[in-house]
């Protein structure tokens, strides 16, 4: 690991311009377009976006778990300088688990029953070598009391089905971290669970990352989570990154209208008035087979305008952090909120 | 678990008093067993004689249960034919009738499984298609035809192999070829269903995601979960050839049980027809009663239970 | 212009929105299944040469003629006067192949019906009322299976001797497990229904609901059974021939016909080739219908 402020400065994600096209009896579908994204060591990216829009292909599309027929372009997608595009199977195998890991969103199915715990805690670090048995089961112990269960050692040679969804998951997440990668991706890790278990999972993966340094990916479409845990967001949007930029930014002042759209459907303690209705967003998603052009959102955009079918422009700050996708200019649609409703956003 | 296999023993024991009951009532269908023993000419005399050595004057459960509990000592009576305890007749058979079943599933597992899974790893591959064509075809072969065909070919044509007989290891290979197919189709069905599932599941994801090779994959994560249905089936089956033994056992003049009872029947040696019905059928509750015990004990979620 | 329409003239715009009916969509999935179009062609094919064989047979079947046995085939240098040759006996091959699909078919499908009034009986019943029932129905299905059926309808048959209906009704007594099981479970899935339960709920009698309300949504899953166990009867039938304890000689059955080609198996390899292959052929046919009708009733349940 690398502990100068340069190193700290390069990104250890590095995308730009991915595209997921899948063969369907139909056409192709356009699941994902042209996404561009950077992580820094120890940043937290959030991925939000409704089902559909991409979120999940787009972190398997890195992990190189797509499967043989779906094949990922992008004219960049490095991870510490290594090119996953063009990385052999075997490179990715020993990246994937070492080096990245991945915790999926169904705790229930998601791992093994054939096989205890232990054995399958203790595979992911005796996978990537070196390690023996007996270190390999000492740091299972160790991180499955990192992770919050009690009495890990007895843990050890149960069998998946003897534990909650919650337990699965953290076990889960031990697994995930017993290489101690320096990207982690968190597909959803939390819709199905319980909601009390939903905060304590998530609080963990929080601590866990700040402390161990990890770059992370998490995938949600909590935006209450977003604002907790997140140092960058991305919006989603029909397989199209449409809005990105630092949490604050995004919360404070909105761009692109489909992000608006999303803050307007959460209750904000203090400034939702009780008995107010919630924002919706109406219509459904476009179908992404055959030809995508235009904006996607338009739509369901109360904004829309003939131009939304020609190309869209990227607007991006000055400082480059801040960009969304949409023919209005950076700050057009604040100042038009403003006007109608009153009040300042 | 232990209470699951004292549960499964007890049905098992069930179904053996009752198919037990039922292979000596098939004794009675011809009405008197007597007439029939006492053969053509016979006189009311001899018939009577008869009737009085074997007992059959006695009423008939009372008959059944002396005969379950001779069966329960080794007892099965005399052979009408060979007059020989049917007991020693069969030992002398048995070995070789267990020696082709225990070939003939191993042979069917040996290349069922490793083609079911290679048709899941590849659906639509070459090898899936041809797994599939061996699989249809082996459902509508008649066992007592292909074992022909192989006897025109190997023995007849080219002379590799001797078409009848129980002498060398050789006998054993035809034979062993035929049954095993009998039982391929299932079992490779069941394997290809099995991975198919398996690998669209999320804990092969998470292997991935891992970094296990593709290898281990496949043989550890995957297999280990398919494999569970196909030993029950593995088993059942196993029951089904030593029953099905009859059909290669006559193509092949091969001097096992199945043999035994293809002679028995054609001479109307009723006790020794009865013994087998009743020594097969045991076989059968054996090993599917060992089946779910081995089941239970391979899934994990059993097992704790 | 007038204000009728008929159901013909509807709207080709309209029609696409509709979609094809439930009806027009299962009868495309069944004309579109390759499998299930060979197996119902080949089975349709010898139906109508069974019904006929009296009019499509070149002999007689049972007509011996010592001075011509075991004439070759056309294919092998034999005549047109016996395409397929003659048997030992001088009769000719072909005529004692045609009237042996009456045998195989007439013994298959009967069995089938037998056997599956049986096993649907019981397998229903087990379903549907559950409990002590289900027991005892479960019970019946593993003593069943306990007996070695090869061995049993041997015996049977040696005993009771080899005609026509002994054999068909020691097939149907023997072959009833896959009805019941099946049966059984699709019933248990049936019974939940919304409604099955309306049905119960507006007081419709027990027969009642069997009949309406059950029986119609699991015909499917009996079709199909149906179809092949009527193969492993015709199977099961050749055996028991070819082991001499099913249809008795001279009845012309596919399963004789290979026993006694057996002894001249050395010489004339055809003899055996022919009717075994016939067997193979229209059991083949027969499973691929089978399988083909479970694919088009139930496409979720695909492998």
């Amino acid at each position: 690991m690398c502990q100068s402020k340069s190193c700290q400065d390069t990104p250890i994600l590095s995308i730009d311009n991915l595209t997921i096209d899948i063969p369907t009896s139909a056409g192709t579908l356009h699941a994902v377009r042209g996404i561009s994204l950077d992580l820094k060591r120890g940043e937290t990216l959030c991925i939000v976006g409704e089902s559909g829009s991409g979120k999940s292909l787009t972190s398997l599309a890195l992990m190189g778990l797509l499967g043989k027929r779906i094949v990922p372009r992008a004219d960049r997608m490095e991870f510490d300088g290594i090119e996953l595009t063009t990385a052999s199977a075997r490179t990715m195998r020993k990246l994937r688990g070492a080096r990245m890991a991945m915790i999926f969103q169904e705790p229930m199915t998601s791992l093994n029953p054939a096989y205890t715990i232990g054995d399958q805690l203790m595979e992911a670090l005796t996978l990537h070598g070196g390690s023996s048995r007996k270190k390999a089961r000492a740091r299972a112990i160790e991180l499955l009391e990192k992770v919050g269960i009690t009495a890990a050692e007895s843990r050890l040679s149960q069998y998946p089905h003897q534990l909650s969804g919650g337990l699965r998951q953290r076990v889960m997440i031990a697994m995930a971290l017993m290489c101690e990668p320096e990207l982690i991706i968190a597909d959803e890790p939390t819709t199905a669970l319980d909601v009390t278990i939903q905060a304590q999972i998530l609080r963990l993966l929080a601590d866990l990352q700040r402390e161990m340094n990890m770059a992370m990916i998490l995938i949600t479409h909590d935006l209450g989570v977003v604002a907790r845990v997140a140092d960058k967001v991305a919006v989603m949007y029909a397989g199209e990154l449409v809005e990105t930029g630092p949490v604050k930014e995004i919360f404070a002042a909105p761009s692109h209208p489909y992000t608006r759209g999303l803050l307007r459907c959460i209750p904000l303690p203090g400034k939702t008035k009780r008995g107010s209705v919630l924002g919706t967003i109406p219509g459904i998603v476009p179908s992404l087979v055959g030809d995508v052009e235009g904006c996607t959102f338009r739509t369901r955009c109360e904004h829309a305008a003939p131009a939304c079918r020609g190309p869209i422009p990227l607007h991006s700050s000055p400082e480059g952090t801040h960009s969304f996708r949409c023919i209005y200019k950076p700050g057009s649609l604040q100042a038009e909120a403003a006007l109608s409703t009153g009040t300042s956003v | 678990m232990l209470n699951f296999i004292l549960k499964r023993l007890g049905l098992a024991l069930l179904v053996a008093l009752t198919v037990s009951f039922i292979s000596f009532i098939l004794l009675f269908l011809s009405g008197d067993p007597a007439i029939a023993l006492a053969g053509e000419g016979a006189t009311d005399e001899d018939v009577l004689a008869i009737r009085k050595l074997y007992g059959f004057d006695r009423p008939m459960l009372m008959q059944y249960a002396s005969w379950l509990l001779s069966a329960l000592s080794g007892d099965f009576g005399e052979s009408y034919y060979f007059k020989l305890p049917v007991s020693s007749l069969i030992a002398d058979r048995l070995s070789v009738t267990m020696l082709l079943g225990l070939c003939g599933i191993s042979f069917a597992l040996l290349t069922a499984v490793p083609l079911g899974v290679i048709a899941a790893i590849r659906p639509n591959s070459i090898i899936d298609r041809i797994a599939l064509f061996l699989s249809v075809a082996g459902q509508a072969m008649p066992s007592f035809w292909f074992g022909l065909i192989l006897i025109v070919a190997f023995s007849i044509k080219l002379r590799w192999l001797p078409p009848s007989g129980t002498d060398s290891w050789r006998n054993f290979i035809m034979p062993t070829v035929v049954l095993g197919y009998y039982a391929m189709p299932a079992i490779m069905r069941l394997t290809r269903a099995g991975m198919l599932d398996v690998l669209s599941s999320d804990y092969i994801r998470t292997a991935r995601a891992k970094g296990a090779s593709e290898m281990r994959v496949m043989f550890k994560h995957a297999l280990r979960n398919a494999i569970i249905p196909v030993v029950s089936l593995a088993a059942v089956q196993m029951g089904f050839m030593l029953g099905g033994s009859i059909v290669v056992e006559s193509i092949f003049a091969l001097h096992g049980a199945g043999y035994l009872a293809w002679e028995s029947i054609s001479r109307n040696d009723l006790p020794t027809v009865q013994a087998l019905i009743l020594i097969f059928s045991m076989f059968y509750i054996t090993f599917t009663f060992l089946a779910d015990v081995l089941n239970a004990w391979l899934d994990p979620r059993m097992r704790s239970s | 212009m007038t204000l009728a329409t008929s159901a013909n003239s509807v709207d080709p715009l309209l029609q696409d929105i509709i979609g094809p009916t439930p009806g027009q969509q299962l009868r495309r999935r069944f004309f579109g299944h390759r499998g299930l179009m060979i197996g119902a062609s080949v089975l349709g094919l010898l139906l109508v040469i069974a019904v006929l064989a009296p009019v499509v047979a070149p002999h007689d079947p049972y007509a011996q003629d010592l001075m011509a046995r075991m004439k070759p085939p056309v294919f092998l240098g034999g005549t047109w006067e016996n395409i397929l040759g003659t048997d030992h006996l001088g009769r000719d091959y072909l005529s004692r192949l045609i009237y042996g699909a009456r045998v195989s078919l007439l013994i298959g499908f009967v069995a089938a019906l037998i056997s599956g009034t049986i096993g649907t009986a019981m397998g229903v019943a087990a379903g549907y009322f559950g409990g002590r029932v289900d027991m005892v129905v479960t019970f019946l299905i593993n003593v069943r299976l306990a007996m070695p059926v090869v061995l049993v309808a041997l015996a049977v048959v040696a005993i009771l001797g080899g005609s026509l209906q002994v054999v068909i009704g020691v097939l149907g007594l023997l072959l009833w497990d896959r009805f019941a099981v099946v049966m059984r479970a699709s019933t248990l899935q049936v019974r939940g229904r919304e409604y099955v339960a309306a049905a119960q709920a507006i007081g419709a009698s027990t027969p009642r609901i069997l009949l309406s309300e059950i029986m119609p949504n699991i015909m499917n899953n009996l079709i199909v059974v149906i179809t092949l166990e009527m193969a492993h009867a015709i199977l099961l039938e050749a055996t028991l021939s070819f082991l001499g304890l099913g249809v008795q000689p001279p009845t012309p059955s596919w399963g004789l016909m290979v026993s006694e080609g057996k002894n001249m198996m050395l010489f004339e390899p055809w003899l055996v080739l022919i009717p075994g292959t016939v067997l193979f052929v229209v059991v083949l046919a027969i499973n691929l219908m089978g399988d083909g009708l479970r694919d088009v009733t139930a496409p979720e349940n695909r492998s």
